[in-house]
């Protein structure tokens, strides 16, 4: 697929360089040529300097055969000039545009065909948030992803050593809960994939993703993990876009949120932004005396979520040695996640993941609904809808022990009109069911979309 | 030592990749069977051998490349394939009774890959075809680069394929893509290539050559080398039609290849107009061949206008595009006029073409910049970046550029002195050195066109060939290796 992208900020280095290895030819464009150095000395895509509201700059890009646009410079009101002049001047199929400003986003009319033409917006911000919401809301879990709209998770969670689960093989695991749909796909021990056989015994300490009806979640996970407390206090450093759309959430939420913020005109904003029960701090996440006097050993959850990685790794091992139960640190750097998680960091949420989350499915060919990145972006579970018959397809009519699977990758569970299967290898797949599979590389990605495309006598 | 076994399983991967191109010439032997089907047959087996040795006993070691390892890769690529590329000449020679010496056929070897031309072999019309043949073959891969073809087929490289793409492709900017992908743009490039060499060859045949020696003059003539099916060259020929096709491709061969490209995509020669090179190099070509000629006429080496416009043209095109053709041999003309030439040879070619030098792209840039320069004595307060097509240009790029210039001018003083020093007299060393680092071929004197480099004792040959490389390589890949911060860990 030929993708432009324009920006190469935090957001458009990370789109490009989750999208490069998987067959897509990708241009990026930016004013800022540093970033463009950067870019191109490391990946095999292209780099045009310019500006990417200009037609002859979008030109040069190869605008022209673009299949794909993804506008993701800083400001709104560029990425949304951009988006219509791909649309008007070069009628580019799909344009995807990051928007910043949640009012745009209520004026479906200004978004339309008749507006910016922008067929879907991303917001990283939107994306991050809801995230770090549904870590809350699932104290237990390390990563929680929606499918179906909603009506299927996709769970990663940590075996604890107290675990009715743990030293349990798989098959005791679907014997112990008779009246849960659930299914383990993968087993990670020490940072590696196990293959996942229905003998395999889990371990304490694994990290174990699993697909669950969503009605069920909170009885699943309870079944690997101890269950901890219920999370009352939650202390929240950074007050950027993400900690005031996070702390607005919590406090409708009835969570007792403490925001601590270091710019103090910033802090003033945030006092006449958010509900009277946030309380703002002015002061640094890294500063030990303010974090004891207020009461940091109490608070169930600590999130640092400043725009410096370092500072947030920092004043989360400060955290946790001051005795916040749990810490969750939002770091940006891929290499930084992989060395934090499951060290004193309890979660290390990455937002370029999130956003990619939103991404995928523009960018994944068959009729992808949903697409998440899972464990630290290494594997992948899209939710695919089989079409066509047994004929032009390759899963429908098809028993899921039919289905030429890449090696470790399976069938989660299957939505078929309001019914959630969990299959087993006699399942039979019928049109327009909703798939949803998990594939543990994603470079194996390529081969489960090919199984989803419908050859081309269906139409 | 890690990073150099993972960059020699790349080397043992071109090398096999290499190898079979000698596919071509054995055919060749075999089916005429012209005396040279043994070495042919060992030479491809050996060849093959030694690559696939190098990349399976490497295997363990394959790696993604680091930007870094271009340069030890292509410098590696570009030692490893003459060598290669010599065994069918040493075999051939050894048993036809008439031993070549190892630097020889090194020599040529280099001398073809790096598309300069300058043969040291004599008796070339008595040669098998098949030896022809591989001549030619070698200048019409050296061209556009065996990397850049390894980069096109193999998909390995990925994102090193980028630096060795940079490693080995001529110009001092490089970063403008064709295609978003590096393989493709690679592949894009070889297409042009080979649809304007089918041209080439279809009009040398129409013109009067042979198939053989049309495909032979193709190839040569698109990689701007210069080697020639006969002794004389195109005199042999004596023919109008035949040096105005050369003539025509050679032009071609000295722009751009994006260039081509770009022309060709959209279908408007608006290309040319807008590459910065097109324009300059077509008017350098077009007022020196008149200026030439004319010279020719009025010294009276040529009584005749029309005749002295022929052979002023062509020799002007032949060597200010580093091929080397001779359709006359004029180290016979007023000594300034060759020695004009050669030094011409080393500006006029575009970056991305097969021609050597420094490329016009270079002058264009330095020209710029002492303009911006003198308008800043003049207006203290004026900002005057050096742009191209309205594009400002990276100051990291101009200052690369007059080191690369200081480069050029202390490589050839050096190479000169060091030439002298063997007993060369003065105008055969310095238009040796300048034939080689230009890669242009035949120089004055003995060198000439109508002469060979046998005259060359061995060590004055490895001079040469080490001017070959670095010129064909444009120095920094090469030089970048002999400094001991590379090496430091």
């Amino acid at each position: 697929m030929k993708i432009l992208i324009l920006g190469a900020g935090r957001v458009g280095t990370s789109v490009a360089e989750n999208l490069v290895s998987e067959q897509n030819d990708i241009t990026v464009i930016d004013t800022q040529a540093e970033g463009l150095r950067y870019l191109q000395e490391r990946f095999d895509l292209r780099v045009v300097h310019g500006d990417g509201t200009q037609v002859s700059v979008l030109k040069a890009a190869g605008i022209e055969d673009a299949d794909l646009f993804i506008a993701c410079a800083a400001r709104d009101s560029a990425n949304l000039v951009a988006c219509k002049i791909a649309r008007v001047m070069f009628n580019v199929p799909r344009r995807i545009a990051r928007v910043r400003s949640a009012e745009f986003a209520e004026h479906a009319e200004l978004l339309g065909d008749n507006g910016f033409c922008v067929d879907a917006v991303i917001s990283p911000e939107r994306s991050v948030t809801n995230y770090l919401h549904s870590l809350i809301e699932f104290p237990e879990a390390l990563q929680v992803v929606e499918f179906a709209s909603g009506r299927v998770s996709v769970l990663t969670v940590r075996v604890g050593a107290g675990s009715p689960m743990a030293n349990h093989s798989l098959d005791s695991l679907r014997e112990a809960w008779p009246d849960v749909s659930a299914r383990v796909v993968d087993v990670v021990r020490d940072g590696r994939a196990v293959q996942a056989g229905s003998g395999t015994v889990i371990l304490p300490g694994d990290e174990v993703v699993l697909i669950v009806d969503t009605r069920h979640a909170r009885r699943a996970i309870r079944q690997l993990r101890v269950a901890e407390k219920s999370v009352r206090r939650i202390m929240i450093a950074g007050g950027g876009n993400i900690g005031m759309r996070l702390a607005r959430k919590l406090a409708e939420d009835n969570y007792s949120v403490r925001l601590i913020e270091r710019d103090a005109a910033r802090c003033e904003f945030l006092s006449t932004q958010l509900p009277n029960n946030v309380l703002v701090l002015h002061g640094s996440g890294t500063d030990e005396a303010l974090l004891t006097r207020e009461n940091i050993e109490d608070m169930d959850t600590w999130i640092a979520l400043t725009s410096d990685d370092e500072d947030n790794i920092m004043s989360s091992l400060l955290a946790k040695r001051l005795g916040a139960r749990k810490v969750i640190a939002l770091i940006n750097r891929m290499a930084y996640g992989e060395l934090m998680q499951g060290s004193h960091i309890d979660i290390a949420v990455s937002p370029s993941q999130a956003t990619m989350s939103e991404l995928l499915r523009h960018v994944r060919r068959g009729d992808v609904v949903v697409a998440h990145r899972l464990r630290q972006g290494v594997a992948e579970a899209v939710e695919a809808i089989a079409h066509g018959d047994r004929k032009t397809s390759k899963v429908v009519g098809r028993r899921v022990s039919e289905i030429r699977l890449p090696t470790g990758a399976s069938i989660g569970a299957l939505v078929r009109g309001d019914e959630i299967i969990m299959p087993d290898a006699n399942t039979q797949i019928e049109a327009d069911d909703h798939v949803i599979v998990f594939v543990p590389t994603r470079q194996q990605m390529a081969r489960v979309e090919k199984l989803f495309q419908v050859s081309a006598s269906f139409f | 030592m890690k990073r150099l076994l993972a960059i020699a399983n790349v080397v043992g991967l071109t090398m096999m990749l290499f190898a079979s191109t000698m596919a071509l010439p054995m055919i060749m032997a075999l089916v005429y069977a012209d005396g040279a089907e043994d070495a042919f047959v060992d030479g491809f087996l050996i060849a093959l051998g030694i690559g696939a040795f190098l990349w399976i006993a490497t295997r363990r070691f394959r790696a993604e490349l680091r930007p870094r390892d271009g340069f030890p890769l292509v410098t590696l690529v570009w030692l490893g394939l003459p060598l290669l590329a010599s065994i069918p000449l040493l075999i051939y020679f050894d048993r036809a009774g008439i031993p070549l010496s190892f630097t020889d056929a090194y020599f040529e070897s280099m001398s073809g890959l790096t598309t300069t031309g300058a043969t040291i072999l004599t008796g070339l019309d008595t040669l098998p075809m098949s030896i022809n043949l591989w001549r030619a073959t070698l200048v019409w891969v050296g061209g556009m680069g065996i990397l850049v073809l390894a980069v096109a087929i193999l998909p390995l490289l990925g994102v090193g394929g980028h630096q060795v793409f940079r490693a080995e492709t001529p110009g001092p900017m490089k970063d403008d893509r064709l295609t978003p992908r590096i393989a493709s743009t690679a592949k894009a490039l070889y297409a042009v290539y080979v649809g304007l060499s089918l041209l080439c060859f279809l009009a040398y045949r129409v013109a009067g050559l042979s198939w053989f020696e049309a495909w032979c003059h193709m190839a040569t003539t698109m990689g701007l080398g210069g080697f020639s099916t006969k002794d004389e060259g195109f005199a042999y020929f004596d023919s109008l039609q035949v040096e105005i096709v050369a003539m025509v491709f050679m032009v071609i061969a000295g722009i751009n290849f994006a260039t081509h490209f770009t022309a060709w995509r959209y279908r408007s020669p608006m290309a040319y107009l807008r590459c910065p090179e097109a324009v300059p190099y077509l008017v350098v070509l077009a007022v020196t061949g008149l200026l030439v000629s004319l010279g020719l006429y009025l010294s009276g080496v040529y009584p005749q206008a029309l005749t002295a416009l022929r052979f002023g043209v062509f020799t002007t095109i032949s060597v200010a595009t580093t091929t080397g053709y001779a359709n006359t041999d004029y180290t016979l003309w007023p000594l300034g006029i060759p020695l004009f030439l050669l030094v011409l040879s080393g500006f006029a070619t575009s970056a991305g073409s097969t021609g050597g030098g420094i490329k016009m792209i270079r002058v264009v840039l330095l020209i710029k910049q002492v303009r911006a320069e003198l308008v800043t004595m003049l207006h203290p307060h004026a900002v005057s970046p050096v742009r191209i097509n309205g594009r400002v240009v990276d100051p990291r790029v101009l200052s690369s550029v007059a080191a690369f210039m200081l480069v050029y001018g202390a490589s050839i003083l050096i190479l000169t002195a060091i030439m002298l020093g063997t007993g060369l007299p003065p105008e055969e060393a310095f238009s040796a050195v300048l034939a080689t680092i230009n890669n242009t071929g035949p120089a004055l004197g003995r060198f000439g066109p109508m002469g060979s480099f046998s005259a060359l004792t061995d060590f004055q040959a490895w001079v040469c060939i080490f001017a070959m490389l670095i010129g064909r390589l444009e120095f920094f890949t090469v030089l970048i290796l002999l400094t001991p911060t590379f090496w430091r860990r």
